[in-house]
Order: structure tokens, then sequence, then C-alpha cells
């Protein structure tokens, strides 16, 4: 657990980057860091490991003050990950990886090979391993920037903009393999991010920073889109922020007609599996796409997308073996959200 | 082709009479020349340093080097004895003015090797538990090596040039040779003197880029993955 305690940090020019912020980051959690530049997300984060010591107040990581030990100690249990990786040109991706332990005086063969154990937990093939960061792409020298952070298994990692610098598809790939990571470690991550849908996506909580360092809200993802705090949340979430806020109900809680309902004059034709091919009318020859299905572990806003792009307003629901095993209409789903909003019950 | 016949037939005449003496030449440009190149190294590292960590002391110790390297060679072989208290043939003086020259060649050398390392890899290196002597040693030297050998190689081959000066005031290496041919108005010990230096600076300079290739592997990484 990390706790911000009344911190601040005033810079000798005079700005106010973190203005008396208190902030628990509990355990086993990521808390996402999200706002404008200029909010002190950065500075709050780096005053985590010490890169940046607080004008006032104190932190604490599980109850100890963090100025109570060595900095370089300090950070030697922190795991630490920044957008462009930030590895060392002069290593091998192996060495990079294997730094930390290698400064804790871990033997040099033992941390090698967790290195190596590493790099397949993030996806990286081992045939990299006498590479250097030069020769690899962006995303894979990304992935060797938290394999690194991981390599001393640190029970705090910090990471800051991670994935900014990378294209959106590699981008999206890394976010879902930090995510699968994560459920396996169970880390205390903090996340800074400026980029909300990343916060959304990625945060067990998110922490909206206002200019000159003011904690705005911290919320589940969920609650932040459905309750902003203020006008300031609110602006910052976005105005589709109703449509977002469908990601985080299960599409499973949707009411689903039988497969063989005709829609519209049409029948949804299966293979001998089960599986949809496409919707035909009478002459039983295929004539519209069914475009897309989804699972019942998909969220409402999936189903909810595959019905507006069916040409007919329908939703084909699959179960795990891609059997068809029941359709949804749009009007289904508005009817669905409609009732739960009056009932109060949910979010968005 | 006989004069040519001829020329090299008084080469090989000189070098057979006095070979021991352009072999003893030859061994002593190598000290005064690489000696020098040692010293300035060991005490550029720790200025350079504190030029780039502390960034108000840059300007001040890089202008001290240019203005050290901006007095004339020979001068400097001359006040040395007084400065010294040495005689005035003591190799001491070309030793201690060689370097002069080359700390002042090296400072910016190291000055500005570490200020080619990347900010972000110097702070991430400290954000993951470093401090401050090994993240020089373990981190930002070995980037600043490409910067620095070019540095040392400029140093080195200017050196072994600046050496012959000392011959004018009576230690010089091969100079020697230059200037005994002067004074005998025969061609010989000054083809033979710049032969070898010419020499000794091509293959100190291989010596140096054969150095860079094997501590620098990461340089000729192509990139192709990507």
């Amino acid at each position: 657990m990390i706790e911000f305690d009344q911190v601040v940090k005033t810079f000798p020019d005079g700005t106010t980057a973190v203005d008396h912020l208190d902030l628990t980051l509990p355990d086993g959690k990521i808390t996402v860091m999200v706002g404008p530049s200029g909010c002190g997300k950065t500075t709050s984060l780096r005053m985590i490991n010490r890169m940046i010591d607080p004008t006032g107040g104190t932190i604490r990581i599980d109850g100890d003050d963090i100025t109570s030990k060595d900095p370089a100690e300090l950070r030697r249990g922190i795991g630490y990950v920044i957008q462009q990786a930030g590895l060392f040109p002069h290593r091998t991706i192996v060495d990079n990886i294997a730094t930390v332990p290698f400064l804790l005086g871990t033997d040099r063969k033992q941390a090698r090979a967790k290195a190596l154990e590493l790099m397949e937990r993030v996806g990286l093939s081992t045939s990299f391993a006498k590479r250097y960061p030069v020769q690899l792409s962006g995303g894979q020298q990304q992935r060797v920037g938290v394999a690194r952070a991981l390599a001393a298994d640190p029970p705090v990692m910090l990471m800051d903009e991670p994935f900014s610098a990378v294209d959106p598809v590699v981008r999206d790939q890394l976010q879902a393999e930090f995510l699968r990571l994560q459920q396996d470690l169970g880390k205390t991550i903090a996340f800074v991010t400026h980029d909300i849908d990343e916060a959304i996506k990625i945060g067990d909580l998110v922490a909206v920073f206002a200019e000159g360092g003011r904690l705005a809200q911290i919320a589940p993802p969920e609650t932040l889109l459905a309750e902003p705090a203020d006008d300031f949340v609110a602006g910052f979430v976005g105005h589709d922020r109703g449509f977002r806020g469908l990601s985080f109900t299960q599409a499973s809680a949707l009411p689903v007609e039988p497969v063989d309902r005709a829609v519209d004059g049409a029948t949804l034709s299966r293979d001998d599996a089960g599986r949809p091919l496409g919707w035909t009318r009478g002459d039983g020859e295929t004539l519209i796409d069914h475009d897309g299905t989804f699972g019942p572990d998909n969220s409402v806003r999936a189903a909810l997308d595959v019905a507006i792009r069916s040409p007919l307003g329908v939703a084909v629901r699959v179960d795990e073996h891609g059997r068809a095993d029941g359709v949804v209409r749009h009007e289904t789903i508005a009817t669905f959200l409609r009732e739960r909003h009056q009932a109060g019950g949910g979010s968005a | 082709m006989s004069g040519i016949g001829d020329y090299l037939a008084s080469l090989v005449d000189y070098l057979d009479v006095n070979g021991t003496l352009v072999w003893d030449a030859l061994q002593q440009h190598v000290v005064l020349a690489l000696v020098p190149v040692v010293i300035a190294l060991v005490l550029s590292l720790p200025i350079g340093y504190l030029a780039v960590r502390y960034g108000w002391l840059y300007h001040p110790l890089l202008n001290l080097s240019s203005l050290l390297y901006a007095i004339p060679s020979l001068a400097l072989f001359a006040v040395l004895p007084l400065l010294l208290g040495t005689r005035i043939l003591d190799p001491l003086n070309i030793v201690v003015a060689l370097s002069i020259y080359t700390l002042a060649l090296l400072v910016r050398t190291v000055a500005d090797g570490l200020r080619s390392v990347d900010p972000t890899i110097t702070q991430a290196a400290t954000a993951i538990g470093y401090r401050r002597i090994r993240r020089l040693v373990s981190v930002e030297l070995p980037i600043a090596l490409p910067v620095l050998f070019a540095g040392l190689r400029v140093a080195t081959v200017s050196n072994i040039s600046l050496v012959s000066v000392g011959a004018l005031v009576g230690v010089g290496g091969l100079g020697q040779l230059f200037t005994r041919g002067f004074q005998l108005f025969y061609s010989v010990p000054i083809v033979v003197g710049l032969v070898l230096s010419i020499a000794l600076a091509l293959l100190a300079d291989l010596l140096l880029v054969l150095a860079q290739r094997a501590l620098t592997p990461w340089t000729r990484a192509g990139v192709s993955t990507r």
C-alpha cells in the first residue's frame, strides 16, 4: 500500500506541482493517475521512489516512511517503467533485464536465467537475448522495459506513460498483455498517463488530477464515468462517457431471444456445428452478413457495437465454442439500459 | 630508376650504421607520445565529469582548456624547466607539456561524451537504483565511449607528431633525426624519421580503432528486426 499524506511539492520557482495530496494506492491493484499536463501526476509518481523530494507531507509504503531508507536501496525495491523504455543501449537485452538483480548482487548466471524466463513472460522471444536495444522495435523495447522492472520481483511498480510512445495497435496489445500479467502477479502499481481511455482500460482505481496538483476524484473507472465528482472530471472523462460506461457491464446480463427467431423476415442460418453463417430470407440464400458476434464474457458495449454494425440491428451471441446461442436486438439493449437506469442499479 | 635505387641503398646503409640510434629514438618517441595520453586521460575523467556534474563549471573549465591548448609548444618546452625546476634537457619537460595539451583536448572530449548520454537513460539508471559513481562507471562512461575514442584518436595522433618539436630543445624521439638531417644537409635521416613517425601514428590509430570495436559492439549492431 502506498499512502500520500498531505504531500506538497513546490518548485523553487514558486509553482505548486502537488497541493496537499492525500491518496492511497491499495495493495495488488493498478491505480492510474491521470490528468492534463502540469497537473502533478508525474511529479507525484516520481516522489514515490524519491526521484523528487516533496516539500511537505509524508509518503509511506506499507506503513514505512520512504525517507527512512537510502534512496538507492528504496529504488531497487520498486520496479520502474518509463516511456521509450530508457534501456541501456550498451547492454544486451538479457543484461538490461537483469540490471537490478546485478545491482542487488545476485549471481550473474542466476540473474540471466531469471531474465530469460521474464522475456517469455512478457511475450518476447528469447532469441532476442543477445541483441541490443537498437535492434528491437518500440513495442519490443517497451516489453523489455516491463521485464526489467519485474526482474527483482518488487512488490511495487511505477509506470510513467509506459505505452505512450508506441502506435495504437501495439499499444492495445501491450495493454492487454500487461493486464494479463498483472492478473498473475498482483503488484501494487502506480501508473501515470494523460490518456483517459487508457486510464479507464487499465485502472482498478483512477485518480483524476486537476491543474495545480489537486486530486479531483479517485474512484473505480465505472464510478468515474457514471458519477463524475465535478464538472472538471466530467469534462475530462469526455462526452461519450455514457457509452464507454457500458464497458463495465457484462453482456451476459442482456436478455436474448432464441436463435431461430425470425427478424424482419430473415433467419439466422448456421453450419452443422451451430456456428452462425449469416442471415437468410425465404429463398434460403445467404443475403446478409451477420457482421460479428459477441460472447457472454464481452461487455454490453461490445454487444451494442455488434448490433449497431449489423444491417438488421441484431447482435448474434455465441458460446465458448462459437455456436450461436441467442440474438439480441438493439431495441432490447436500449430497453435493458432504460429499465436498469430507472431501477437505479448499475452504472451509466 | 637508379636514382630511387641509390636512395634506397643509402637508406639501408644509414639504418645499418645508425640502427641502434634510430631504434632508441623510436622507443623514446613512443614513450614521450603515449605517457602524456595516459596521464591526461586519467586527469581528464574527473575534470570532465565535474564540468558536466556542476553546470556552472562547464564554460570556465572548457575555456581554460582552450587557452592551454593555445600556448605555442616551443615556448612551453622552453618555459617549463623554469617552472618545474628541471634541467632543460629533461624528458620530463616534454611529458608535462604534452600532458597539458592532451588534457586540454580530452577534458572537452570527456565532458562532451558525458553530455551525449541521453538524460532519460541516466534518469532510468538512477530510478532503478544506481548510485552516482556506479552509474558513471557502468552506464555513462560506456555509453560515452564512441565520443571518448574519437577524442583519444585525435589526441594520440597529434601527440605523436608534437613529440618531434621537442627535438628543438634536445629531447624529441624521432625528431632528433630531423634536426640531425638539417644539420648535416642530409635528407636520409629526415625521411627515416618521417616514415617512422607516420607509421607510428597509423599504428596507434589502428590499435585505438580495434580497441573501440572490441569495447563498443553495440554501436555496430544492425537494425535488423524492426
